[in-house]
């Protein structure tokens, strides 16, 4: 990768011929599969009754308007919020609770966390650790949770760190790096701990223009590798170069559901036009 | 007047005095160490726990500010023999001065944690991180840069709140100036002696709090502040450790 070093194309503009054509695609069996999952803050119902499959390798875009409860679904996905009802299981996991003789036991802190291994998520706001190095943000996870040896976990974190295209900074402190070098290492450290599932909550808002394109850019990348990842962005760009469905939420409900084809020039719900034609007018 | 040099002068290479000053040191840094434990946890309890162990961090914090630390070191090397709980002066002197700190820091500590980003927790808790793995890798080494000033100043405090344990007999700087002034009667000499003494203790803390507190903030760099909301906490917190503890 050199996206440090040169300037890259806008990935909008380039990157469907540069990917496999979408029914080249092989999608494998279910990561994620949400089931009528409620979720309310006090009396705001936030989600209400919201279902969908990820199969592995799949890429989903989730739009929708501010405060329709999309950082909500990706968040209670990771289990960084609890659910009120239905289901979620990712990752081979039934995220938050234990099935104990047909009942439903809620997890424990630490029986969460294990599950939350095996997810990744990607931030706004990057959320680094600023106390420790770009190398040691990478590394903190497999060596102190997982327990393996730092040297083979070094060699790994270097060569993420060459993926999303920032060798030389291992050393430097995330606030010595731009919003996109912040947020490239954030996806490393995700990746560190090799997750079956990329979550991603509009990853390039807090980005300057300039450099929305080189996160994107390692965004899909990581799916042409195969990468099953639901991503919550209004990069309509994005959406077309990397998505197989892209998913428009409304009042906490998914409205709209369809590959980005039919989604941009065909879609069923009222609420997606209005939706397009005010992305399109910005 | 009445000032004698040679017994000033004496006082200052007295035997008796530089180890009194050296029991201070120790028994400041013993009692602040336990001191941050005890904070620790009872910030930790009061944040984190459920409700009886809120309830039991409260009543630590709120007995141990509430009351004068000289009442509470004769309490318990005093006053505990009467249940049949006998300690020895210094075990009696670290409990007290310990217990005494630990409540203060807690609420430091509680401001230092607040202080902390909770976009830091949720990246914590997405690699996988328990509760005990989050507050050790990534809430407390961050709530350390903000507790770090005020912690200084604890310690500053501490080394001249010792002087207290002298009450108990306790044989620190305090209780050896007290010594030598029955012995010759120079009052004036001996405690400024004493004095000096702190003077000097305290001016080499300051020394060595300027260099931990410049390692603490280099991740951040000379650019980076505290959010305005926890440096209001902190301010309070401060407030509430600085009134006289005495
Ligand atoms: N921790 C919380 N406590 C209370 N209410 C919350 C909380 N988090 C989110 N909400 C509310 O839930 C609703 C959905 O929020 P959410 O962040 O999921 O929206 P969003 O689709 O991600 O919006 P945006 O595009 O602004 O990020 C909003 O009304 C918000 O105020
Ligand atoms: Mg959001």
């Amino acid at each position: 990768m050199s996206m440090d070093t040169q300037p890259t194309p806008q990935p909008h503009a380039e990157a469907p011929q540069t990917r496999p054509a979408r029914g080249a695609k092989t999608l494998g069996e279910p990561v994620v599969i949400i089931e009528n999952v409620r979720k309310a803050f006090g009396d705001n119902e936030v989600l209400r009754d919201v279902s969908m499959t990820i199969r592995k390798s799949e890429v989903v875009v989730i739009c929708g308007r501010s405060g329709s409860g999309k950082s909500t679904l990706l968040r209670c996905i990771d289990q960084l919020e609890t659910i009120d009802g239905g289901t979620i299981r990712a990752a081979g996991h039934l995220m938050g609770f234990r099935e104990t003789g047909g009942r439903r036991v809620p997890l424990r802190d630490h029986e969460v966390a294990r599950q939350q291994r095996d997810l990744g998520m990607v931030f706004q706001n990057f959320n680094l650790f600023p106390h420790i190095s770009v190398i040691e943000n990478i590394m903190l996870a497999p060596t102190r949770i997982l327990g393996r040896p730092r040297a083979e976990v070094k060699d790994e974190a270097r060569a993420l760190l060459a993926r999303v295209g920032l060798p030389e900074k291992e050393n430097a402190y995330p606030r010595q790096l731009s919003g996109g070098q912040q947020q490239r290492v954030a996806i490393a450290r995700a990746l560190a701990m090799k997750p079956k599932v990329m979550l991603f909550d509009e990853p390039t808002s807090a980005l300057d223009p300039e450099t929305v394109s080189e996160v994107l850019d390692v965004m899909i990348d990581l799916s042409h590798a195969g990468m099953t990842m639901i991503v919550v962005t209004h990069e309509m760009g994005f959406a077309r170069a990397a998505a197989d469905r892209v998913v428009l939420m409304h009042g906490g409900e998914i409205v709209e559901d369809a590959p980005p084809d039919q989604f941009f020039t065909a879609p069923k719900s009222e609420h997606t036009r209005t939706f397009l034609s005010k992305m399109l007018s910005h | 007047m009445n000032w004698s040099w040679p017994f000033f002068f004496d006082y200052i290479t007295n035997g008796l005095m530089m180890r009194g000053a050296w029991t201070t040191v120790w028994l400041s840094v013993v009692s602040m160490v336990l001191g941050l434990g005890l904070g620790i946890v009872a910030a930790l309890m009061k944040m984190y726990g459920n409700a009886l162990l809120r309830y039991i961090a409260e009543f630590y914090i709120w007995l141990f500010r509430g009351t004068p630390i000289l009442i509470q070191l004769i309490i318990i090397y005093t006053g505990l023999p009467q249940l049949g709980i006998r300690l020895t002066v210094i075990e009696s002197a670290i409990l007290g001065l310990a217990l005494n700190e630990g409540a203060y820091l807690a609420e430091i500590i509680r401001a230092g944690i607040m202080s902390v980003d909770k976009g830091q927790d949720d990246a914590a808790r997405s690699v996988g991180m328990r509760w005990t793995q989050r507050m050790r890798f990534v809430i407390l080494p961050q709530a350390t840069r903000t507790i770090i000033p005020p912690l200084g100043n604890q310690f500053n405090g501490m080394l001249k709140t010792t002087s207290l344990a002298s009450v108990i007999s306790m044989e620190e700087l305090m209780r050896s100036a007290q010594m030598l002034a029955q012995i010759n009667f120079r009052v004036l000499e001996v405690y400024s002696v004493a004095a000096l003494w702190y003077l000097l203790l305290v001016t080499i803390w300051s020394a060595i709090q300027v260099r931990i507190e410049a390692h603490y903030e280099k991740p951040f760099g000379p650019a980076a502040a505290v959010s305005p909301e926890a440096e209001k906490e902190l301010k309070k917190a401060l407030q509430q450790a600085g009134t006289a503890k005495i």
